[in-house]
């Protein structure tokens, strides 16, 4: 069983740099063919200051933390037997390349279904960039196979 | 007056078929380095058939499919469920409509249904996107 009282339970912030080289090696990785991904021109054609992240590149920034899921320490989880359940974002302003995003978690609830054989973790993440604009905020479950 | 209605049909996105290439490319863009999605040997003792693609490559997808419909910028909210996993092979196609038409503000938004499914029509994402699409009058 998950330790339930490590609800609220808020992560130590942590701050990241957009990097543009990293930008196009996502757009690769994801098959992304619109040009404004990838040429900075184009970008700026499209109105955008520069390379902007695409819409799921928010969660990449997550694994810029300093330890890789440290949901997974905390709760004695195994990476093995972690799903991904469900992900919502809601954008205020665009990521562009050569911002600054500091990101903040925490656990918002846990719970479990079939008995104990599925246990969820849900996380609330917040985003800001240099000039302390929220830019996106996002909620995150994790699924934990206990069968 | 923006010709999008509810109903409005948001293009398809047909992919090509996940391999591990593919896996391995998403793994060092994403830095969701979890071996379960590029090491066999790992996933096998995990109780897997075999290593399976991240849920966020295709919500990525997804979201590939909006951005080529709307721009980006018009994107106030994107989320999915992940219904089903997206085995290696899998072909995946992501699909949605506009079934609502709301105002907020000085923006007028449409409420779509999107999904992502493999080619037995079995879905695997199964979301929601909140876009731009007009100013209010």
């Amino acid at each position: 069983m998950l330790d339930k009282s490590r609800i609220g339970h808020e992560f130590a912030s942590f701050t990241t740099d957009i990097e543009k080289g990293r930008l196009k090696f996502f757009a690769k990785a994801i098959g992304e063919t619109n040009p404004i991904y990838t040429d900075e021109a184009a970008a700026k054609a499209a109105g955008y200051r520069t390379l902007p992240a695409p819409p799921t590149f928010t969660m990449v920034v997550d694994m810029e933390a300093p330890e890789f899921l440290p949901l997974l320490d905390l709760l004695n989880m195994d990476i093995a037997r972690i799903l991904h359940g469900d992900q919502n974002f809601e954008y205020f302003q665009p990521i562009c390349a050569g911002d600054r995003i500091t990101v903040s978690g925490r656990i918002a609830d846990m719970f479990e279904k079939k008995g104990g054989a599925l246990e969820f973790v849900v996380m609330e993440y917040t985003y800001t960039n240099q000039d302390d604009e929220l830019v996106v905020r996002a909620t995150s479950t994790l699924v934990h196979r206990n069968g | 007056m923006s010709e999008i209605q509810p109903g409005t049909e948001i293009p398809a996105l047909q992919l090509p078929p996940i391999s591990r290439y593919t896996l391995a490319l998403y793994a060092g863009a994403s830095g969701d380095h979890n071996p379960i999605h590029i090491d066999s040997d790992f996933a096998k003792e995990a109780g897997m058939p075999d290593v399976f693609a991240h849920g966020m490559l295709s919500m990525a997808y997804l979201g590939r499919m909006l951005t080529n419909w709307q721009p980006q910028a018009s994107l106030r909210k994107f989320g999915c469920r992940f219904a089903s996993i997206t085995q290696l092979h899998d072909v995946i196609s992501c699909s949605g409509k506009v079934v609502e038409i709301t105002e907020s503000g000085e923006e007028v938004l449409a409420r779509c249904e999107i999904q992502a499914a493999r080619a037995n029509g079995e879905k695997t994402l199964i979301g929601e996107a909140l876009v731009v699409v007009g100013a209010s009058s």
